[in-house]
């Protein structure tokens, strides 16, 4: 049994695979930050940062629509802006009544929610684009060379090195449990929703201690390999002049997005 | 004569709670030593591995390498001692097969062309070259027991001190390690239940129950010792 459930790296050989991390990661959090300082109803920046989606799709080599089929995962998050609706004041558009009140949505927060949306959906799409064209090691990599403090990449690289063993750990206690799951002929089984709350809570106390346990092992097993305290990397990336140039121009590329998007 | 590379002195430990696990340990280790310590679950195997580069730190005397375990000189000691833990997921902790070989010798304050150096020498000791680039999580459980073994080659340490190394290995695995460990130009002190890779890898043998060691010596004499070996709970090959 093994969980590779979290690994979203898609091997390939396009030249956004072989872009610097680095440079990957600062044009995707310029272009997240880029579509944020976009004005509401700014339509044509909106249409071209979703066709710089799709190229940077296209150029990845994973199909034009990769990102696209797996970006409503982040919808459901987008609702929590779901009350600008009814907070901006501006013309009434629609009204509903709802036990004792009134919601009445607005255009300005119609356009301000609408625009909300495509914005979180255009900047998830190239989040999701980045973490498949890069191996999420040498996203940690990149964070640490653009001087993200140490303690916040120490921890994304284990909880990424543990995820995996954890998740494993859990799947193993929910077989034990199934397992023992059985029911007598002609019993109803599996007890009361308190009783199973029960054993559900001692299941998460036992993977905390395990895990509490596991992390003892390995700080040991850190410590006998002369760490003192300080975590220590390599620094095997050098840029190339035409990752420079892919960053040069997709920076270009943002600011141009910017002005459009005030026109 | 041949030089000592770890000499244990009357080492006693107990843990928070009470537990007595070293009752007065004493031995000693000369270079090239390929030494088996066997005894039954909850001897202190663990714990006295544990000491061996001041992980844990009990009573008694420890040398390593002709020089004494102390606070100080902890971080050259620890070089000197690879140990390599019963679990490859506690032992490989970084996200990459490389990062973590290059750990030990990067705590080292090597520069870093030669840590490269070792991370590829080390890799090569355990046949595992083309696995530089890859994944801890993606590893078969030999392959990352031979990649734990490589974590600790890469820091060129004087002895390997291994727990449990043949756990949990399916038999290829295992005979692949076996082979491994033959051919390591390096002194060794394992701790196993396998009793098979004890008769077949390593001239001495330690036996240790309720933290003392209740025999030391040549391992094919104490095989043919059935009454030593049913008295700590241990099986003849």
């Amino acid at each position: 049994m093994h969980s590779d459930a979290f690994d979203r790296y898609h091997h390939g050989q396009s030249p956004l695979h072989s872009l610097d991390p680095r440079i990957k990661v600062i044009i995707t959090i310029a272009f997240i930050l880029s579509n944020a300082l976009l004005p509401d109803g700014a339509w044509i920046a909106f249409l071209l940062a979703w066709a710089a989606v799709i190229f940077a799709n296209a150029v990845s080599g994973l199909g034009v629509a990769f990102t696209f089929k797996r970006s409503f995962i982040a919808l459901p998050f987008a609702l929590a802006a779901i009350t600008v609706l009814f907070s901006i004041p501006g013309k009434p558009v629609t009204s509903y009544h709802f036990m004792m009140w009134d919601f009445t949505i607005t255009d300005a927060g119609l356009l301000r929610f609408v625009s909300i949306v495509i914005r979180s959906w255009l900047s998830v799409q190239m989040a999701i684009l980045l973490v498949a064209v890069t191996e999420f090691p040498k996203i940690i990599h990149a964070l640490t060379h653009l001087h993200v403090p140490r303690i916040i990449t120490m921890i994304i690289s284990f909880l990424y090195r543990y995820l995996f063993v954890l998740t494993d750990e859990v799947m193993r206690l929910l077989t034990a449990r199934q397992a023992r799951s059985a029911a007598s002929p002609g019993q109803r089984s599996g007890g009361s929703v308190r009783w199973r709350a029960r054993i559900a809570g001692h299941m998460a106390g036992q993977l905390f201690l395990r895990s509490y346990e596991r992390s003892d092992r390995i700080y040991n097993a850190m410590l006998s390999r002369g760490y003192k305290g300080d975590l220590m990397t390599m620094h095997p990336h050098h840029y190339h002049t035409h990752d420079l140039v892919v960053g040069v121009l997709s920076i270009a590329g943002l600011l141009i997005m910017q002005m459009a998007g005030r026109l | 004569m041949t030089e000592n590379v770890v000499t244990v002195n009357d080492l006693r430990f107990s843990y928070p709670d009470g537990h007595v696990a070293l009752r007065g340990i004493s031995l000693n280790l000369c270079a090239g030593d390929k030494v088996a310590l066997v005894g039954p679950n909850g001897a202190g195997k663990s714990t006295l591995m544990l000491h061996m580069n001041g992980i844990l730190d009990g009573r008694g005397e420890i040398e390593v390498g002709g020089m004494r375990l102390t606070r100080d000189n902890l971080p050259v000691i620890r070089a000197m001692v690879g140990l390599v833990f019963q679990n490859p997921d506690d032992q490989l902790f970084s996200p990459t097969v490389f990062e973590d070989v290059a750990f030990g010798p990067l705590h080292m304050g090597l520069p870093e062309a030669d840590v490269i150096i070792r991370v590829d020498a080390a890799l090569e000791a355990v046949r595992m070259s083309g696995y530089r680039d890859r994944l801890s999580h993606h590893l078969s459980v030999g392959e990352k027991k031979r990649i734990a073994i490589a974590t600790v080659l890469s820091m060129e340490p004087k002895i390997l001190i291994l727990d449990e190394p043949s756990a949990g290995l399916d038999p290829r695995a295992r005979r692949t390690l076996i082979n491994l460990l033959r051919e390591l130009p390096i002194t060794m002190l394992v701790s196993t239940h396998d009793m098979r890779l004890v008769e077949e890898l390593f001239p001495r043998t330690i036996v240790m129950d309720d933290g003392m060691i209740v025999a030391d010596g040549k391992t094919k004499d104490l095989l043919q010792d059935e009454k030593l070996l049913n008295e700590h709970g241990l099986e003849k090959p």
